[in-house]
C-alpha cells in the first residue's frame, strides 16, 4: 500500500524553502516597503531643503533648527503633548474600574458587556467627532437642552473651538482603546494572589493597591500608550472641534503637505513626533520592566 | 470573611452603576446623529421638531455620494483582502517559522499602532509620489492595508496560538508538506478569525479618514465626501443622515465580526482527549495590542 518511511525527520528540517519564501514575500513587501523605507524617506525628506520638488534639494539640518528654535513650534508640541497627556490620563482613569469590574464582578455578563465596549472601537472616528462637534455648537444639542430645560437664559460659546472641547472629544473617540488592555492585564492576575492577600489579612483596599494595582500595571501601560500615540499626531479633532486656540502638531503636519507646501519642514516636523513618541516608548518599556511585565 | 464578601458585593454594585453611566458616555453623543437624522430641521438642537425622512430621500440620486460609496466598497475588499492575506501568512510564520526574519516582520507589522495616522499618511504619500502612480485608489489601499495590518495580525496569531499545537505536529508527522498543513489543516481550522479579521479589516478601510485624506486622488471615498460636506452647515442633515447608514452597517458588520472571533476562540478552548497536550494559554479572546 504506502512505503514506510524509515528515516523521520525533524518537522523543521522539512521546511520547504519555496514555501517560506511564499509565506514571508506578502509580509516582508509591506514591513520593509510600505513601513520601514517610507518612514526612511520621512527622515531623508527632513534632511533636504525646499526647491518644490518631490524630494527636495541639498543637504541641510535648517529644518530641524527651525522645528527647535522657533518658539512657535515649541508652544505647539507642548499643547500636543499636554492635550495627548490629558486624554491619556482621563480614557485610562475611566478605564480602569470598567476593565476591573469586567475582570472580577461581571460573571455572565461579561461576554455582552466586552462585546458593548469594543463595539465603538469599529464605528467611524469622524462620525465620533462630528457627533461632538453637533453636541458642543453655539446653536447646538447641550446649549440647547440646558436653555429647554431652563437652566440657561441663552446659549454660550463656551463649548464649541476650545482646548477642553478637544480634550473631551479625543477621550470619548479613544475610550474603547483603554479598557481591553487594562482588562487583560487584571484578568491574568492569578487568583491565588488575591486569596493570599486576604487571608494574610490585608483589608480590599489594601490588596487592590498593594496587589492588584501594580499587577495590573502593564495593562494600563499598554493603555497609555495605545492612546498617546494616536491623539499626539490627530489633526481632524482640533480642527472639527478646536478652533485656532488649540493648533495641534498634527495640525501643522497637514498644513506643510498641504497649503504651506514645504514637504521637507513637514518631514521634519514628523520626525520630531516621531522621537517624542520614541521617547514616551521608552520611558513606559522601562516603566513596564519595573512592573514585571506579563503581557 | 462574610463582611469582606459583603463589601466586595457593594463594591461590585457601585461599579455596575458607574459601568452602565460609562456606557451610556460612550454611546449617548454617537446616537445623536440617527436621533437628529429624523428631526424635521437644519439645526441639531432641541426642541426636536417632528419626524422626517426627509434627509434619506436626499441622500439617493446623488451622484457624488453613490461613487464616494463605490470607492469606499471597492478600496475596503481590496485593502482587506491585503491585510489579511499579510495577517495570516505573518503570524504563521512567526508562530512556525522558527526564523528572526519572520520575528522581525511580525514586530514591525504591528509598528503602525505606534505611528500617528498622519505620518502614515504622509509617508506613504512621498512613496506613491516616488514611484509614479502619486494620490489615487491605490494608494489609499496601500494606506489601508498598513491601518489594517495590526488588527489581523494580532486577530490571526491569538487564533493560530489557540489551535492544540499537535495538531500541526500530527499533519507533519504524517507526511504532509508545509503548504498541505498550512492550507488543509490550520486554514481551515482558523476560518471564523480570517472571515472576522477581513471583516474588520473592511470596517477599518470604510471608516478611516487620517491616511486616505492623504492620499486621495480626484476619487474620494466616503468619509473624505463627510469632510468635504461638513463645511456647508445646510448639508449637516444629509450628512447625519448619511452617518446613521454607516453606523448601522458599521454595528451589524462589527457584530458579526465579533461574534465569528468569540466563537472561533471558544471552539479552539473545547477540550481536548487527555493524551493531547492542552492549548497553550497564553492568548486569549481579547485583542492585545501590546507588543513587548
Amino acid at each position: 500500500m504506502s512505503t514506510i518511511v524509515a528515516r523521520q525527520p525533524l518537522p523543521e528540517s522539512r521546511s520547504s524553502t519555496g514555501f517560506r519564501l511564499a509565506m514571508l514575500l506578502p509580509g516582508g513587501l509591506v514591513t520593509f516597503f510600505l513601513i520601514l523605507f517610507a518612514l526612511g524617506l520621512v527622515v531623508f525628506l527632513a534632511l533636504r531643503g525646499n526647491d518644490g520638488s518631490l524630494l527636495g534639494a541639498g543637504f541641510t539640518f535648517a529644518n530641524f533648527i527651525t522645528v527647535a528654535s522657533d518658539p512657535l513650534y515649541w508652544t505647539v508640541t507642548l499643547r500636543s503633548l499636554a492635550i495627548a497627556g490629558l486624554v491619556t490620563l482621563a480614557t485610562v482613569v475611566t478605564a480602569y474600574p470598567v476593565a476591573y469590574y469586567l475582570a472580577f464582578h461581571a460573571r455572565r455578563r461579561r461576554g455582552l458587556l466586552l462585546f458593548l465596549v469594543t463595539l465603538p472601537f469599529w464605528t467611524s472616528y469622524l462620525l465620533r467627532v462630528f457627533a461632538w462637534k453637533i453636541v458642543l455648537a453655539y446653536n447646538g444639542v447641550l446649549n440647547s437642552a440646558l436653555i429647554e430645560s431652563g437652566i440657561w437664559s441663552e446659549p454660550t460659546l463656551a463649548f464649541l473651538n476650545t482646548p477642553a472641547a478637544v480634550v473631551v472629544t479625543l477621550a470619548h473617540a479613544y475610550a474603547p482603546f483603554a479598557i481591553l488592555p487594562i482588562y487583560v492585564a487584571l484578568d491574568t492576575i492569578p487568583k491565588s494572589l488575591l486569596e493570599a492577600a486576604s487571608d494574610l489579612g490585608a483589608r480590599p483596599f489594601t490588596s487592590f493597591r498593594r496587589v492588584v494595582l501594580p499587577n495590573s500595571m502593564p495593562g494600563v501601560l499598554a493603555a497609555a500608550l495605545v492612546v498617546f500615540v494616536p491623539t499626539v499626531g490627530d489633526y481632524v479633532t482640533p480642527a472639527l472641534v478646536g478652533g485656532p486656540a488649540s493648533t495641534m502638531i498634527g495640525s501643522l503636519i497637514q498644513a506643510q503637505f498641504g497649503k504651506a507646501n514645504d514637504w521637507p519642514f513637514g518631514a521634519a516636523l514628523a520626525v520630531a513626533v516621531m522621537l517624542v513618541i520614541l521617547a514616551v516608548v521608552l520611558v513606559v518599556r522601562s516603566a513596564d520592566r519595573r512592573f514585571g511585565s506579563r503581557i | 470573611m462574610s463582611a469582606a464578601r459583603i463589601d466586595a458585593k457593594q463594591g461590585g454594585r457601585w461599579l455596575g452603576a458607574y459601568v452602565l453611566v460609562y456606557l451610556v458616555f460612550l454611546y449617548l453623543p454617537v446616537l445623536l446623529i440617527p436621533l437628529f437624522s429624523f428631526n424635521d430641521s437644519i439645526q441639531a438642537a432641541f426642541p426636536l421638531q417632528g419626524f422626517t425622512f426627509e434627509w434619506y430621500k436626499t441622500l439617493s440620486g446623488n451622484s457624488a455620494l453613490s461613487g464616494a460609496l463605490a470607492n469606499s466598497l471597492v478600496i475596503g475588499a481590496i485593502a482587506a483582502t491585503g491585510a489579511t492575506l499579510c495577517g495570516i501568512t505573518v503570524s504563521y510564520m512567526d508562530l512556525f517559522g522558527r526564523s528572526p526574519l519572520a520575528a522581525t516582520i511580525s514586530a514591525i507589522a504591528r509598528l503602525p499602532i505606534l505611528i500617528p495616522g498622519v505620518i502614515v499618511g504622509i509617508s506613504l504619500l512621498i512613496l506613491v509620489n516616488l514611484i509614479g502612480f502619486g494620490p489615487s485608489r491605490t494608494a489609499i489601499v496601500l494606506g489601508h492595508i498598513l491601518v489594517a495590518l495590526p488588527t489581523t495580525v494580532v486577530i490571526m496569531k491569538s487564533r493560530f496560538a489557540a489551535i492544540p499545537k499537535t495538531i500541526r505536529e500530527a499533519a507533519l508527522d504524517l507526511g504532509a508538506s508545509d503548504w498541505t498543513t498550512f492550507r488543509r489543516v490550520m486554514l481551515p481550522l482558523s476560518l471564523p478569525a480570517i472571515v472576522s479579521a477581513f471583516m474588520l479589516a473592511f470596517l477599518t478601510s470604510f471608516d478611516e479618514f487620517i491616511v486616505a485624506f492623504f492620499l486621495a486622488g480626484t476619487e474620494p471615498t466616503l468619509p473624505l465626501y463627510i469632510w468635504s460636506q461638513l463645511r456647508f452647515p445646510k448639508s449637516l442633515p444629509t450628512v447625519m443622515a448619511l452617518g446613521t447608514a454607516i453606523l448601522a452597517v458599521s454595528f451589524v458588520i462589527a457584530a458579526i465580526a465579533e461574534i465569528l472571533r468569540h466563537r472561533g476562540l471558544a471552539a479552539a478552548r473545547r477540550p481536548v482527549p487527555a493524551n493531547l497536550s492542552k492549548p497553550e494559554e497564553t492568548e486569549r479572546g481579547e485583542l492585545q495590542w501590546h507588543s513587548t
